[in-house]
């Protein structure tokens, strides 16, 4: 089977965010970056179904330069090449565009199945798989916990909301999008990061005419809905005025 | 006009949906609101829409949408959107709307804003307020394409109770959608519960639900020493249970469990929305997390700004000298 598995990199967990003068979008310069964590779990799930149908797994990425670490990071961890989609401008890009982009790139390989995390962990639109599927004209499935491959069929499981699930027959070639906690992560070997340097990153201009979904007018730290009593001092004071305050002034106790 | 896309589970119109709704009433103004249900048998669902104080309730039917698929769905609201001409489309923002709603955008070349929790503007011209960065920032965006967008409005952003219902029902009319069956690639089965939950948190009077903050399965204990002082069931934000260190039957969030318990003290968990949405609805709620602006801290009552494993065992000191 051939693979894809689209990946995005978005500002690490621990980033605490700070706006460019206009307030529009981050100062990228101030943040670091890393693989956003439910496409980890596409990447793995694309890496178990290579181990266990053969094919390759190969890794697409749109956005500037600096996403060639977690295309080489995604190569570390056992993906046979990668295509990277190349310009200044796709960092803030929203997921229409990065779909259109990405689907300009990986028409041609004509993928038996394309995976991507669930949403990103940036703007977190939640779009890019589902719009990618319309632009490559290949069925999909959203959220999807369980891949199994049979005679040209896939048989996945969908996670439906409050506990429940549904099986889904789709035919391939198709697209999914991966629920975190599918499968358990694998990390880079030494030896699988040698060998990522030898693999291909194969490089593409994006197409002149991306039209994206949506302008960002603004950005802001957002406002505390709620009075939030903060407790300050030490653990044991601050826990002490909690436990005073759980039972004479909210009752909870 | 403004189009509500209405979603049914079980028989029943979702709560998401009253939400957007009361939304639409909210925003529209002076524009009116249809409401669409799709579906096969929808008679009942339409009379139960009928009284949302919209000014008609659209019956799209045919027999492949007796089940939910994606191509099903957005073929069929491609043809109302085309018979009614909306200037704006509303959804809940539901899994099942992230199913097939972006791929509708594609095909219709529309805007597509997701997961909103204010509407500004004119439904010609709305500009929409949603979380970006996993709620660590909120961002005004306006749709860039002509044409109707779709917006899908995060569950619990606008309360169901405030819609202003009608006191004669709304008239029904009904759409024959055509499909071609064919084109529906996917086959759904019926859905289904994993073995019966054991755990049933939404009874709990008190939970003590630990995050990504614990850091390792062994560090668990101190979240269970915690909650048997506090005579409170255990529970636990997504990752922890991706991670199997508690079943998921113990998750709370949009995956998982809905509850309200009395007091919910989450421990060393960021606040993702996704868990917000699972617990928001609690009476009291605390927070512990080392980092002061994590989300979570917006929907505290009390909130304490440090190391959860010298705080939560200091809980547990004052809790035995009350």
């Amino acid at each position: 089977m051939k693979i894809a598995v689209c990946v995005k990199q978005v500002p690490t967990r621990e980033w605490q965010p700070r706006l460019n003068e206009a307030g529009t979008w981050i100062r990228e310069q101030d943040a670091s970056f890393e693989l956003n964590e439910p496409d980890a779990y596409a990447l793995e799930e694309g890496l178990r179904l290579r181990e266990e149908h053969g094919g390759e797994v190969v890794v697409c990425a749109a956005g500037p330069a600096r996403v060639q670490q977690v295309l080489r990071e995604a190569l570390a961890r056992g993906a046979d090449r990668a295509i990277h989609v190349e310009d200044a401008g796709l960092g803030s890009a929203d997921g229409f565009v990065i779909a259109q982009a990405l689907a300009h790139a990986m028409t041609d390989e004509r993928f038996d199945l394309v995976l991507t995390g669930l949403q990103s962990d940036d703007q977190g639109h939640g779009v890019t798989g589902v719009v990618l599927a319309e632009h490559l004209k290949v069925p999909h499935a959203t959220i999807i916990m369980k891949v199994e491959v049979q005679d040209g069929n896939l048989r996945v499981k969908r996670e439906l909301e409050g506990g429940w699930f549904q099986w889904m027959t789709l035919p391939l070639p198709a697209l999914l999008t991966i629920q975190s906690g599918i499968n358990q992560l694998r990390y880079a070997t030494l030896k699988g990061i040698m060998a990522a340097k030898k693999k291909e990153i194969r490089k593409v201009a994006p197409p002149q005419d991306l039209a994206s979904a949506l302008n960002i007018i603004s950005l802001s730290v957002p406002s505390r809905r709620k009075r939030t009593q903060m407790l300050a001092g030490s653990p044991a004071e601050a826990a002490a005025e909690l436990v005073r305050r759980l039972r004479d002034e909210a009752r909870a106790l | 006009m403004i189009l509500v896309v209405s979603e049914h589970q079980r028989g029943t119109v979702t709560r998401a949906t009253w939400e957007v709704l009361a939304a639409a009433q909210a925003f529209a103004g002076n524009a009116p609101i249809r409401v669409v249900v799709l579906g096969h048998e929808n008679s009942a669902l339409a009379g139960e829409l009928s009284s949302a104080g919209v000014g008609e309730v659209l019956s799209a039917v045919h027999p492949a949408l007796a089940g939910y698929t994606a191509d099903g769905y957005v073929a069929a609201i491609q043809q109302v959107m085309t018979q009614v001409g909306p200037h704006l489309v509303l959804l809940p923002h539901s899994y099942q709307t992230r199913d097939f709603a972006p791929r509708l955008a594609a095909r219709l070349h529309v805007a597509i804003v997701t997961d909103a929790i204010a509407l500004e503007g004119t439904p010609e011209a709305p500009l929409i307020t949603r979380p970006m960065f996993q709620g660590k920032l909120v961002a005004q965006v306006r749709p860039a394409q002509s044409g109707p967008a779709l917006v899908s409005i995060q569950v619990g952003a606008f309360r169901a109770d405030s819609l202003k219902r009608a006191a004669a029902p709304a008239p029904i009319r009904t759409i024959e959608v055509v499909l071609d069956t064919a084109e529906i690639r996917q086959r759904p089965e019926a859905p289904f519960q994993e073995a019966k939950q054991a755990v049933d948190l939404s009874q709990a009077e008190r939970i003590v639900s630990v995050g990504r903050g614990i850091k390792t399965r062994e560090n668990l204990a101190v979240a269970e020493a915690l909650a048997t002082a506090l005579r409170a069931e255990i529970a636990a934000s997504r990752p922890i249970c991706d991670n199997g260190w508690l079943p998921m039957e113990r998750q709370i969030g949009s995956s998982g469990q809905t509850v309200a318990p009395k007091l919910y003290v989450a421990l060393g968990i960021s606040g993702a929305i996704q868990h917000l949405v699972g617990m928001k609805g609690s009476r009291t709620i605390v927070a512990i997390n080392k980092d002061a602006d994590a989300p979570i801290f917006e929907v505290a009552d009390y909130g304490i700004v440090g190391d959860l494993f010298e705080v939560a065992p200091a809980i547990v000191t004052a809790l035995e000298k009350a």
